[in-house]
């Protein structure tokens, strides 16, 4: 009855070693979306027009090209013509990894620059105001009063942003990641039992969204700010 | 007389939004000057004193902080200028993510760069100032409204500034709660804290401020002791204007 389980049984420890790497592909995807994120929504609401006008540019174009066709364009195109640059040869260009990071990195970073220039924009701006009038400059004004609290008011989006690029990083086995995806096509190809190890693949992300998803929800509740009410 | 001239601003023009809101202003404030703006609203009282601590910043006139110039362009004398010119605002403009403690104190540790203790120690005796001793530890959302504003209060006074402007800060209140924040800068008057307030509270600043200024049309247009400018026999337009308020409130001027 439960022969169809055999080939996920078979399969586990490879399709498991697979997961750390989706992981671990997420992690780099978001931490790079928010190194980048920050600064640029800072940048995009209170930067100067030409800065603001370049950070525009960049949000559109990553928002606006699929991912499949991020990856193709990066990895056998941008990346592989920068690898024969002597100079900067320290860099993993050719590696699979650093190239789908790097895209899905940035994609995720134009959206979380919208989130939070969105989160930035429903501050009351009397509190920048305030912090100028403390004597506060700029730079501190946004990282010691407009950060903190537009960083809060983004967790929800920022879990939601999470889930689409964990699935999104599905996608990277067409540049040869080996990743959940990827090694679920393989031993697929291998045993010729597709629709079971699909249905695996499709559990695992399941169970990788709600524990981030939920994990993300616990922390909104830690650092919520008291009696405050949205 | 020069020598004790904290603030005072020349010939400040400033113009928002295609319109000129202030058109050529001169306001000095002494060492313990307690000055009352009034003025029908849009007649530019708001952006008179955000252009007093440049956040603002004017299109034309000059600005001398203790009788040394103030160049607008200038970034570091700016922000010199905002830690010892302190304000209030209407809507009080609390940072929403700290304690009233913190909300005294980062500024301290941020510009004055004064350690956590120190800060923290400043903070609790200004917000003592202002009675608020059981509720340092509360955020700005579990504050009253009266609350609110003494603890911005509490935060201008801790960066000990030369000069206090005050943007309507009873306007935003309910009736019962504006009570304690008067208190409050009837104290600060007493202690001689230089002050220049825009407000419609017209019975209380009639009996603290030394001088009434009345704006109109981004003009000083009248300028004298409630006393000159309220007496019986005078024909003042600052007159009318509270007797208009007096009669909507039914206070007496």
């Amino acid at each position: 009855m439960f022969e169809f389980l055999n080939p996920i049984i078979e399969a586990l420890p490879y399709m498991l070693s697979g997961l750390w790497l989706t992981a671990a592909l997420v992690i780099c995807s978001m931490g790079l979306g928010l190194i980048v994120g920050v600064p640029f929504s800072a940048l995009r609401v209170y930067g100067h027009p030409v800065i603001r006008k370049l950070i525009g540019c960049y949000v559109y174009l990553f928002r606006g090209i699929p991912v499949l066709v991020l990856f193709y364009l990066f990895y056998f195109g941008l990346l592989s013509w920068l690898a024969q640059i002597a100079f900067l040869s320290f860099l993993p260009f050719n590696n699979a990894f650093f190239a789908a990071s790097l895209v899905l990195g940035l994609t995720t970073g134009a959206y979380q620059t919208q989130i939070f220039k969105g989160s930035i924009l429903a501050l009351s701006p009397g509190q920048l105001k305030a912090a100028r009038a403390l004597g506060m400059n700029d730079f501190q004004a946004i990282t010691n009063i407009i950060l903190p609290q537009a960083l809060r008011f983004s967790l929800p989006a920022w879990s939601n942003e999470y889930s689409i690029i964990l699935k999104d990083s599905a996608l990277a086995y067409v540049i040869g990641v080996a990743e959940i995806m990827s090694r679920t096509r393989s031993v697929a190809a291998i045993t010729h039992k597709p629709l079971p190890l699909t249905l695996f693949a499709g559990l695992i992300f399941f169970f990788l969204t709600f524990i981030g998803v939920k994990a993300l929800k616990v922390l909104e509740k830690k650092i919520k700010i008291k009696g405050y009410t949205q | 007389m020069e020598t004790n001239t904290v603030l005072e601003a020349k010939n400040i023009i400033k113009n928002l939004g295609g319109n000129t809101v202030l058109k050529g202003v001169n306001i000095a404030l002494h060492k313990g000057d307690i000055k009352v703006l009034i003025g029908p609203s849009g007649s530019g009282k708001s952006t008179l004193l955000q252009c007093l601590n440049l956040l603002h910043i004017p299109e034309g006139g000059r600005l001398l902080l203790n009788n040394k110039e103030v160049h607008f362009k200038n970034k570091p004398g700016l922000y010199q200028l905002r830690q010892k010119v302190g304000m209030i605002f209407q809507d009080f403009n609390l940072f929403d993510h700290l304690s009233a403690k913190e909300n005294v104190s980062i500024a301290l540790r941020k510009v004055k760069k004064q350690g956590k203790r120190e800060s923290a120690q400043r903070a609790e005796i200004e917000l003592q100032r202002v009675g608020l001793d059981d509720k340092m530890n509360l955020y700005p959302a579990q504050l009253s409204g009266g609350q609110k504003q003494r603890v911005s209060i509490a935060r201008a006074l801790a960066m000990d500034p030369d000069v206090l402007l005050l943007d309507e800060p009873t306007s935003a209140l309910d009736p019962e709660l504006i009570g304690e924040v008067l208190v409050v800068i009837r104290d600060l008057a007493k202690n001689g804290m230089t002050m220049l307030m825009a407000t419609h509270q017209i019975s209380f600043s009639a009996t603290l401020a030394h001088q009434f200024v009345f704006m109109e049309d981004g003009l000083i247009t009248e300028e004298g002791s409630p006393k000159e400018l309220l007496a019986e026999n005078v024909n003042s337009r600052t007159k009318d204007f509270c007797a208009k308020i007096s009669e909507l409130t039914g206070e007496q001027a």
